[in-house]
């Protein structure tokens, strides 16, 4: 974690995040960020070798159902969400240039 | 027949099945209470009484018709992240403004199989993240036991609806503490389930290997009623374990000793900074529960110090992935953009509020390349010595006691500037997510401001019954989940 010190930037990670960030946001999270990683470098105190990581408390493998086609959602409720849409499809920006 | 809405679920449950009361009756009582209170309280986002008044009809021709359940009938206040489908799922965010739920959430459709009234949707920290409901975008709720006080998160609507007899009961969602915390500062029960014990099927995910479902109610009987109706396993949440069906509800007997049961007492849990009026309303607590027969013993959780800084690692990690998902395409808010990813930035930037923000930022970096050996693996790690400290004490104790939180509810405004602060008062209930192990917050006495107080009872993993026997018994032989707030 010694790289921690060195602080993250925020606008960096907020670009990678898809978040647009006002200049006063910016600056008000750097602190705020800044105070907590600061806060979870005590986790450096600890002497985790040959410690397994948990990802999940209670482990379950290999979750398998039938392969049956089951019902799927109403396509018109799905759509009706749909913040744009055309032809029973969602609608974005172009993507490719041509 | 009036104020049916300040009974609690069993008393109802018992009324309906002799005859004495219909749904109808206590539909109109809690829709009554809403209008008069809910005002002051703001426990709801969104009531439609119309279909509550359907289903409460629905569920009195069903009885007549012969069908029975401890739950049918009974009016449910649904925590806005758990979908019912028809219903608004905003999860108190700008960015879900005007969602509506195209399906049931499995707890959902288990209610409904039960004949269970789903009344609406309460308020809640935006997206589950926070511990006093001031996240929330779209409302703000109060205290019951003091309006200027924050009714705790981030299941605060459900914690205030049921104290303010605005719903008989209610379900919850618990990542850090957040059935256990609410419930503790508007004087409720809440449970936190073992992790794989409820689908999460349905509920809109904050942090996967955290998440669960639970209920907020009057009584631990009245959760364990809950708990039977929407545990079990549900082939959509490949988290949930295959288990017989549980009959928590018929486990509770009258009998309130506790002979031959160890209650184990963690010396690090009465942690610097806790206020000395919950300390010694817990440590009564604990007496109370040796009066009743416990052995009572010391048990050492020595990493459980560390559950909030591995917490806020773990749970930013996962929700930075899981709220990926609210990009303005599919669902909710858009704002446009020159292209797909204009778009995304603008729409999540207008979209959600500075907590949710936060947490993205830094669960995003904690994963980065580069960062993510240092910061998520090794949160990983210590995460499993918090597990094996939990494992070691239940090898010398059937359940764990200690307080919810160090504080009583406090007053609004008090944290909202410095969100360390606020993560800080999570301490004593995040290890109990992180380790998957399961605990109920039982109303334990008040502090001296007149807010309630929660005893915090811990059990291993897939062991509800024991916390409930210990919450149910010292209910029994206590008064305090009795006391009402003054209208």
């Amino acid at each position: 974690m010694s790289n921690a010190t060195q602080g993250m930037d925020v606008g960096y990670v907020a670009h990678l995040a898809r978040l647009e960030l006002t200049a006063e946001e910016t600056a008000l999270f750097q602190g705020q960020l800044d105070q907590i990683l600061h806060y979870v470098e005590q986790l450096n105190a600890l002497d985790v070798a040959g410690v397994e990581p948990t990802a999940h408390a209670i482990p379950v493998y290999n979750v398998f159902r039938p392969d049956e086609v089951g019902r799927s959602l109403d396509h018109d409720d799905v759509i009706a969400n749909a913040p744009s849409a055309a032809n029973g499809q969602f609608r974005v920006p172009k993507i490719i240039d041509q | 027949m009036a104020d049916l809405n300040t009974l609690t679920l069993s008393e109802l449950s018992d009324k309906l099945a002799a005859g004495e009361c219909r749904s109808v009756d206590i539909v109109n009582d809690v829709l009554a209470c809403i209008e008069e209170r809910d005002g002051r309280i703001g426990a709801y986002l969104t009531l439609d009484r119309a279909s509550a008044l359907e289903q409460a009809q629905a569920a009195d021709a069903a009885r007549a018709a012969g069908a029975c359940h401890p739950m049918l009938g009974i009016p449910v206040a649904i925590k806005d992240l758990i979908n019912v489908k028809g219903q608004p799922c905003t999860c108190s965010s700008k960015i879900l403004e005007g969602y509506v739920a195209p399906y049931d959430a499995t707890v959902v459709s288990r209610l409904r199989a039960a004949g269970a009234v789903l009344l609406g949707r309460v308020n809640m920290d935006e997206f589950a993240m926070g511990s006093s409901t001031e996240n929330a975008a779209l409302g703000k709720t109060s205290n019951p036991w003091n309006l200027d006080h924050v009714p705790g998160g981030s299941s605060g609507g459900s914690a205030a609806s049921v104290a303010a007899d605005e719903a008989v009961c209610s379900l919850g969602s618990d990542t850090g503490g957040s059935i256990r915390q609410p419930a503790a500062f508007c004087g409720c029960v809440g449970v936190k389930p073992t992790y794989g014990r409820v689908s999460r099927y349905g509920l809109t995910a904050f942090a996967s290997s955290l998440d669960q479902i639970g209920p907020i109610s009057k009584t631990v009987r009245d959760s364990a009623i809950l708990l039977d109706t929407i545990c079990g396993h549900d082939p959509m949440d490949s988290s949930s374990i295959d288990l017989p069906a549980t009959a928590f509800a018929a486990q509770l007997g009258s009998d309130p000793s506790l002979s031959g049961m160890k209650l184990g007492l963690p010396k690090e849990y009465f942690v610097e900074g806790m206020d000395p009026e919950v300390e010694k309303a817990v440590r009564d607590a604990v007496e109370h529960c040796r009066g009743l027969g416990a052995e009572i013993v010391d048990v050492s959780l020595p990493n459980a110090k560390y559950a909030i800084a591995v917490y806020y690692i773990i749970a930013t990690a996962e929700a930075s992935a899981n709220l990926a998902r609210f990009d303005g395409i599919r669902y909710g808010l858009r704002i446009d953009g020159k292209d797909p990813i204009e778009l995304y930035g603008r729409t999540r930037a207008a979209g959600f509020g500075p907590e949710v923000k936060r947490r993205i930022i830094l669960g995003t970096y904690v994963l980065s390349s580069g960062y993510y050996d240092a910061y998520y693996l090794k949160a990983q790690k210590v995460r499993t010595l918090i597990r094996d400290d939990f494992a070691e004490a239940f090898r010398q104790c059937d359940a764990i006691l200690a307080p919810v939180t160090p504080t009583a509810a406090y007053r609004k405004g008090e944290k909202t500037s410095d969100p360390l602060k606020m993560y800080l008062d999570d301490i004593l209930t995040t290890p109990i997510n992180l380790a998957g192990n399961c605990a109920l917050s039982v109303p334990c006495g008040f502090a001296s401001n007149g807010m309630p107080v929660g005893l915090q009872i811990i059990g291993d993993a897939f062991n509800e019954e024991a916390i409930l026997r210990v919450g149910h018994a010292y209910e029994q032989t206590t008064g305090w989940h009795r006391q009402r707030p003054e209208w």
